[in-house]
């Protein structure tokens, strides 16, 4: 447990950038470099104030890519490491995103995303970055992405995506918004203790008996740091057990099927969604993030009308939490998918539907977060009412 | 207490949204009541529009913006020419005085002259947003005006505690000579020498 976060006596207001500080120190991050960008500034700032006096280390670095390189390394040295941006320095970052997940460097990325494409719209909200986040880094690969939609998930969750980290060897993208990330409310931070914090598995062999990257029953090797006494050779290229380049089919698909297996044999872990009033919904808004919240009053107003609403709120996006969404599909008369872009996530509900209900959209990329009305009233028109 | 949402618009540089701050503070942490405060964000914060919101409510927090604000300060004609029409029927709309003057005839308005109480009896212009918050708590009720202090006292820069206790038993005692009175502040009701203590 971390002996050094202060436990809060009386509630803080905080904002959401300011509580994922709070979180991945929380959870033991020692580590962060960044480049400051709008709308994630707030990030690097408390960052820089606070990870000093822990015994931590803060780096402005001189761009993004070298941010998430410093991360890596750092991680290797065995030490929890964080990075955060948004679209511009997460488009610098796919590069070495791919690295880790290839090494299986386990870190925290945070992209509070703005609107896009390029430089955009800096200091508006946006959902844009979701399918990148996905499918930014080349070549076939799982990753984990969750999305935090108010400032105690940005605490809560940042300390779940360090676990998620280090128990997978992964890296974590938490996917924020410019309207989550600067609305303040109130947090009680938790007491050391209070919620789990897990560790990277370590070696129990002695170094001479060290295979760095075999099979596990988990899938996942352990993680000696460097300096520890284990040798270890790290490298983008596809690997065998002992870390070194190979062409060998018998090599190569053990390797890129144990990385999707690691994930997928562990989605209980990893997926989670939120449910409110969708026991006997027939009408489901599917949203995360930001536009979550104007669902979810949308969905109280639905029903204070008589109409029966219900809210699924993903909170991983990335893997696709098929199995939590798939029932409600089957059982409900139509979907309604809000978010801030042209229909990223809707994709994937449409993907997984497979014409067992009606799904709809409602989409806006001008900036401007969707409001409780304007999904109201096609809550409305879906009811028929 | 059912949702309540208040929203605080001026200009850049009038302080509203540490006033938005001091009252999420008042209300979520001294009171203990849910609180989201968003505000506007971007480079039109610097010396254009600015404007802060908070919504306190007895339950969790939604939608953390305002959709039709129950209460609306106006520190500016600009903010009353772009906010009067967004406030739910029944709203408390309060206006800067010194600073607005053209107001539809139908609107029910309470002015107050912040800006010149600032100046004329503290010295400082920079203080109208803690005036303007205590005529806030006094004519509402939304925050008790000790938690709005102690929220206040919280967040100003050491040194500038005295004055700012001034500065809300000011906007306290406009609303009380205003409340006495039974209309808006005559031009002037805010040159006086002494303070009623709130």
């Amino acid at each position: 447990m971390p002996e050094t976060t202060p436990p809060s006596p009386r509630p803080l207001l905080l904002q959401g950038n300011e509580a994922m500080v709070e979180g991945a120190l929380y959870a033991g991050c020692r580590f962060f470099a960044g480049y400051p960008i709008t709308p994630a500034t707030e990030i690097s700032e408390v960052m820089s104030l606070k990870l000093p006096a822990l015994g931590g280390t803060f780096i402005q670095m001189e761009d993004e890519i070298a941010s998430l390189g410093a991360i890596i390394g750092a991680s290797l040295a065995g030490v929890k490491s964080m990075t955060a941006t948004s679209g511009p320095g997460f488009s610098l970052m796919q590069e070495n995103l791919g690295f880790a997940v290839m090494a299986e460097v386990p870190c925290v990325v945070v992209n509070v995303m703005r609107a896009g494409p390029s430089t955009g719209l800096p200091t508006h909200v946006s959902q844009g970055d979701v399918q990148q986040a996905r499918w930014g880094t080349h070549g076939d690969h799982p990753i984990i992405a969750l999305s935090v939609s108010t400032t105690w998930e940005c605490f809560a969750l940042t300390v779940k995506a360090f676990n998620l980290s280090e128990t997978y060897r992964t890296p974590v993208i938490i996917l924020s918004d410019e309207v989550v990330a600067h609305t303040r409310e109130k947090i009680v931070l938790p007491r050391p203790g209070e919620l789990q914090v897990l560790e990277r598995p370590r070696p129990g062999a002695p170094p001479e008996w060290f295979i760095p990257y075999e099979d596990t029953p988990r899938g996942v090797p352990p993680l000696p740091a460097f300096g520890e006494g284990y040798r270890y050779h790290v490298t983008g290229l596809v690997h065998d057990v002992r870390g070194f380049p190979t062409e060998r089919p018998d090599e190569i698909a053990p390797l890129l099927n144990r990385l999707f297996r690691k994930i997928s044999q562990h989605f209980h872990d990893i997926q989670m969604v939120e449910e409110y009033l969708t026991d006997d919904a027939e009408l489901l808004v599917i949203a995360y993030g930001s536009v979550a919240r104007s669902a979810r009053r949308a969905v109280a107003d639905a029903r204070a009308q008589g109409l029966k609403a219900g809210l699924l709120k993903l909170i991983t996006l990335w893997p696709f939490p098929r199995r939590l969404v798939e029932p409600h599909l089957g059982r409900v008369r139509a979907v309604l998918v809000p978010e801030l872009n042209r229909g990223q996530m809707s994709r994937e509900v449409k993907r997984v539907n497979q014409g067992m209900t009606k799904v709809e959209t409602l989409n806006r990329i001008d900036g401007k977060l969707i409001t409780p009305g304007e999904i109201l009233a096609r809550l409305q028109a879906l009811s028929g009412k | 207490m059912a949702r309540r949402e208040i929203r605080l618009a001026g200009s850049g540089g009038q302080g509203l949204i540490l006033a938005g701050l001091i009252l999420a503070e008042a209300a979520g942490i001294y009171e203990g009541k849910e609180v989201a405060q968003t505000q506007s964000y971007g480079p039109e914060a610097r010396g254009g529009a600015s404007k802060a919101e908070v919504v306190i409510s007895d339950a969790e927090i939604d939608y953390p913006k305002a959709v039709q604000p129950d209460i609306l300060l106006c520190m500016n004609q600009r903010a009353c020419d772009a906010y009067l029409a967004d406030v739910r029927p029944g709203a408390v709309i309060i206006v800067d005085g010194s600073l607005v003057d053209a107001l539809p005839d139908d609107a029910e308005v309470v002015s107050l002259p912040f800006t010149r109480i600032a100046r004329d009896l503290l010295g400082r212009e920079m203080l109208a947003n803690i005036v303007a918050l205590g005529a806030l708590a006094a004519l509402t009720g939304i925050v008790s005006l000790p938690n709005l202090e102690k929220a206040v006292l919280a967040r100003v820069p050491k040194g500038t505690e005295e004055l700012n206790q001034k500065a809300l038993a000011a906007g306290v005692a406009a609303v009380w000579e205003y409340q006495a009175a039974g209309k808006p502040m005559a031009p002037g009701a805010g040159d006086r020498d002494q303070n009623p203590p709130p």
